[in-house]
């Protein structure tokens, strides 16, 4: 069993959708309990990196999630939850991946937010088994994570090379949302399935 | 670098998709989950799909499509028509739709677009613009075209950025429908002017219209319609002639 966490970080069910499609049970949860014995977690999460810092703090997931042993898997803000700390608020996070959020400066070949698809590169590691160099996802996000010894996939966006993934022990993350990537986001959550 | 994006564009009635045949009747032209994964599985990068049912059933039955078309496809996808307050938006994000567009409620309620933003981020607000020129200025119209508004498309659309929009998706109501290419010069002067990315819409007749508004015109998505249900320019012909022009593009 998945468990999603629930913590009221925005719109949530397009992961569900796409645990659905691939054929994964999943629950939907913000029990402790649930989510130790979860097989894999998921961390979701849309919008403001200080509000959704605030909201796991104040539930005290923030503690449960740092403890896991399974595989976590961090989404978009989710997945900035799981670094140092991020320039959006600012907010101190978990501290998991050893990188800070920054956001990006606006430049005439790099709009702000970055939207869209956009290719990944450095690839390593077993989430994108399968998958080459290059690769097509789709990100959604004004800050970025920057790059560090727990970098396991690269983006640019103008002159800006960062994180796309990230990955410490059990931790993984990524800034691009698989559940809207198409045939390759469905990859990467299936190889997460796996681990 | 992040790439230009190719958006087909579903119009969806009572729940099914439809198409105008010569500005007169409309034919239903499909299913639109079906649609939807046709189109994300030959390449489309987006999907938007415009709810034009006119009835309080055909609203709610919109609603419900959009669960199964967040269900089906496992790429972006927007919807609008008719949202007139931030419930209407609410209910269709929380059925799982990407973004929402908002349009005449947004020039009647400039602050919708601050609502919508401030509660769900400005990624999740296209503010459509469906705009005319009318002695060499852009005044921005509502109901198709058909009703001006005292509004101008550069000013508005400067507005609605600084209230929170995502994008600006600018329909030029004279080159819609004409095949004849999309607006370049307006495309352009809107991407000087904004910082937030700018969807073209409007005057897709061929491979070269798209290659002119992503290049000359400057924007980051071409949006169409026709051209794509009627099958005259396949999307994986499409992405291959806009690599082949080096523009980039996920292939």
């Amino acid at each position: 069993m998945i468990a999603i966490i629930d913590y009221e970080a925005g719109n949530i069910c397009s992961v569900e959708n796409a645990l659905s499609r691939l054929g994964a049970t999943y629950e939907l949860t913000a029990s402790p309990e649930v989510i130790r014995e979860a097989d894999k977690v998921i961390l979701p999460g849309v919008g403001n990196a200080a509000k959704a810092m605030e909201s796991l703090r104040q539930s005290g997931l923030n503690e449960v999630i740092a403890r896991l042993r399974q595989p976590v898997l961090g989404i978009c803000v989710g997945m900035q939850l799981m670094c140092r700390g991020s320039e959006e608020g600012p907010v101190e996070c978990m501290g998991l991946f050893d990188t800070r959020v920054r956001r990006f400066t606006e430049m005439p070949d790099a709009k702000v937010p970055h939207m869209g698809w956009n290719s990944i590169g450095n690839l390593e590691s077993k989430l994108f088994k399968g998958l080459s160099e290059g690769s097509f996802v789709y990100f959604v996000h004004s800050y970025f994570p920057g790059l560090c010894t727990d970098t396991i996939a690269t983006c640019r966006h103008g002159s800006t090379l960062f994180s796309a993934a990230l990955r410490w022990e059990n931790f993984y993350g990524t800034q691009f949302h698989p559940e809207k990537s198409g045939s390759v986001g469905s990859a990467i959550l299936q190889n997460f399935l796996a681990l | 670098m992040v790439t230009k994006r190719i958006i087909p564009c579903l119009d969806v009635k009572d729940g099914v998709v439809v198409k105008g045949i010569n500005f007169e009747g409309l034919k239903e032209v499909g299913d639109a989950v079906e649609m939807g994964v046709r189109y994300s599985r030959e390449g489309a990068d987006e999907l938007v799909y415009l709810d034009i049912s006119a009835t309080r059933e055909g609203r709610r039955t919109f609603a419900d499509l959009v669960k199964r078309i967040a269900l089906g496809i496992d790429i972006p996808f927007t919807v609008g028509g008719g949202i007139g307050s931030v419930d209407d938006a609410a209910r269709l994000l929380d059925a799982g739709a990407d973004k929402v567009t908002v349009n005449s409620a947004a020039l009647a309620n400039p602050s919708l677009i601050g609502e919508i933003a401030s509660r769900y981020g400005s990624q999740f607000v296209v503010v459509a613009i469906d705009a005319k020129c009318v002695k060499g200025r852009w005044m921005c119209t509502t109901h198709g075209g058909s009703k001006f508004t005292d509004r101008e498309l550069f000013s508005w659309a400067r507005e609605a950025q600084e209230r929170g929009a995502g994008e600006i998706l600018f329909t030029s109501m004279d080159h819609d429908g004409t095949r004849a290419g999309y607006a370049c010069d307006v495309y352009a002067r809107l991407a000087s002017e904004l910082s937030v990315p700018v969807i073209a819409s409007g005057g897709a007749g061929s491979v070269q219209d798209i290659v002119d508004v992503l290049t000359v015109g400057r924007a980051d998505a071409a949006l169409a319609a026709s051209i794509f249900h009627y099958g005259e320019i396949p999307i994986p012909a499409l992405k291959k002639a806009l690599y082949d022009a080096s523009i980039p593009v996920r292939i």
